[in-house]
């Protein structure tokens, strides 16, 4: 059997032109796209002083640059050429150390901070929205900010040292927490809020019985996301002297201490690398405990 | 009628659900052990660093004239001005590029480091290991490397926002890809489609509005990360805010943080409507 199709039957014609209508509109939207993608990667090019002669040209120092920084190892003396590369050891891990307090100590303000505010910021527990909007406009100013231009300015007016760091990560933290908090708290379910209300609960006993218990481990995971955040970001804090190692990294690129940039960044990825695989195991953990319960 | 209990009644509800008002003793020991874990250690650090309450106080006081010094915000001249909204476009060019010369270079690395593409494990496990390397150094640490290769300025800045975001496309993608529905995939390969016919239309459909949406959050984010990355001399506003912050200009330091905070909220404005547009209803 043949499935005729009479291609002059005007309702296939009358069809087949509308397609092709819709087709052609929807190519010349593409092309528009396109154009206007072009215009803004050209604007782009001429604005950040694109070289590409420049790039061609030296290209090579970059796996040059790499492979300066890689230690020379051999395998007859590797004790002794480890201890080499590693030679501040000691001093590299105090500094570790500070790096992640500083991230910890920062987390746990900026934590508490959110905290105070995401009550106020959530759209669900009926506060003033006179009050709202100002609690979201300067959360909003917190994350938008970036967390070493605080530093910067709290370099000034506190003195070198770690306390700036802490202080830029505790506020910038403080915003990025504060907005995902008061979206939990926006999502939960309203029933218990109810409840208390209807027992004669004031705000503060609604929010303590009946929102708090529904979104701590949510906020525990999330505070915990953004300390291995924080790690990071307290790992470049030393570039403008707000204490950590970034101090000693700044020292190595800028001196071209080629093998202890590699030294101190491995470090800095180990770091970073455990403390994601310590704090992804506590939120497995924090979300069983969620839903077994 | 009244619902009132009597002293004795109540004594004898908490006796018998004593586990439910008061908690199990085990749970309670461990909130309590938890608690003064995370407390103990927050205050070691705060010894450790080195922070007085005499020092915090004398620094607070300081941040309070810096703020009177900042108002109103004021760019000095119109010649700064205008310097300072160039240096604003070119963050924004920087911001701009950089991520979508990665989302570009990545795509390929992305289908390397799917497991459902590439079967091999160790293709596999190198593709992730390195793209979590490249991911875990700093955007101002390879801003500082490239400054080496390509001298000073906005370009050095444009490249490495371009490789600090390498690695994190390279990741998502893969991502995705692996999380692409195989139906389409074997529907291609069942009409006689190969290798390359299977990848495009059978995996790059699925896969191109979740990329689209993570390329333009990322436009947004890098618009944050490129206005410090002049900082250490690779171009953008970065490094008038690093300047007048040094040189204690308050007046123009406020002005410069004004203009950023108008700049990404204008981006973080249109990408949600693009973002809108391309996705329709279903924003990822």
């Amino acid at each position: 059997m043949t499935l005729a199709i009479d291609r002059h039957d005007p309702a296939i014609t009358a069809h087949a032109e509308s397609y092709r209508q819709a087709a052609a509109s929807k190519r010349r939207q593409m092309l528009v796209g396109i154009a206007v993608f072009a215009i803004c990667v050209w604007l782009s090019a001429v604005g950040a002083e694109v070289r590409l002669g420049t790039l061609i040209e030296n290209i090579h120092r970059f796996p040059n640059y790499i492979w300066q920084t890689l230690p020379t190892l051999r395998l007859a003396s590797l004790g002794s050429d480890l201890a080499e590369w590693y030679w501040g050891l000691a001093r590299w891990l105090r500094l570790l150390w500070q790096t992640v307090l500083i991230a910890y100590v920062g987390t746990i303000l900026g934590a508490a901070g959110a905290f105070l505010f995401c009550f106020a910021a959530a759209a669900n527990l009926g506060r003033a929205p006179w009050l709202r909007f100002a609690v979201r406009r300067y959360l909003e100013f917190c994350r938008t900010v970036p967390e070493i231009v605080f530093a910067l300015i709290f370099v000034i007016a506190f003195g070198l040292g770690p306390l700036p760091g802490v202080l830029a990560i505790a506020i910038h933290t403080m915003g990025a927490l504060g907005k995902l908090f008061s979206e939990v708290v926006e999502n939960i379910d309203l029933k218990p809020v109810d409840g208390i209300t209807a027992t004669g609960g004031s705000w503060w006993q609604v929010v303590r019985f009946a929102v708090m218990p529904q979104v701590l481990s949510n906020f525990a995971s999330y505070a915990l996301l953004r300390f291995e955040i924080n790690v990071r970001g307290a790992s470049i804090m030393g570039f403008v002297g707000a204490g950590g190692i970034g101090q000693d990294l700044i020292e190595a690129i800028r001196k071209f201490y080629y093998t202890d940039v590699s030294a101190i960044m491995l470090l800095i990825i180990l770091a970073v690398m455990l403390i994601d695989l310590g704090t992804e195991r506590l939120r497995h953990a924090l979300l069983s405990l969620e839903s077994r319960s | 009628m009244s619902i009132a209990i009597s002293a004795t009644e109540r004594r004898d509800i908490l006796q018998r659900h004593a586990a439910a008002i008061r908690g199990s003793t085990r749970t309670r020991f461990f909130t309590i052990a938890t608690v003064v874990f995370i407390l103990g250690l927050f205050l070691y650090g705060l010894t450790t660093l080195e922070t007085t309450l005499w020092r915090v106080l004398a620094g607070f006081g300081n941040l309070g004239s810096f703020v009177v010094l900042m108002l109103p915000p004021d760019p000095g001249s119109w010649a700064k001005a205008l310097i300072f909204v160039q240096a604003l476009f070119e963050t924004i060019a920087i911001a701009f590029l950089g991520t979508v010369l990665a989302a570009i270079l990545a795509l390929p690395l992305g289908f390397i480091a799917a497991r459902n593409v590439v079967a091999n494990r160790i293709v596999h496990f190198l593709a992730r290991r390195s793209l979590d390397t490249i991911r875990g150094v700093d955007a101002l640490i390879w801003a500082l490397i490239w400054i080496n290769v390509v001298g000073l300025g906005p370009f050095a800045g444009m490249l490495a926002i371009m490789t600090a975001d390498f690695g994190a496309f390279g990741k998502l993608y893969s991502e995705a890809i692996e999380a692409a529905d195989r139906k389409a995939v074997e529907g291609v390969a069942s009409v006689g489609g190969g290798k390359s016919h299977e990848i495009r239309f059978g995996l790059l459909p699925q896969v191109l509005p979740v990329i689209a949406s993570q390329v333009l959050y990322f436009i947004e984010s890098n618009t944050r990360s490129s206005t410090i990355i002049g900082i250490v001399g690779a171009g953008g506003i970065g490094l008038y805010l690093a300047e007048t912050i040094r040189t204690l200009e308050w007046q123009q330091t406020s002005f410069l943080i004004l203009l950023i905070l108008v700049a990404v909220s204008a981006i973080d404005f249109l990408s949600s409507k693009l973002r809108f547009a391309i996705i329709g209803k279903r924003a990822v």
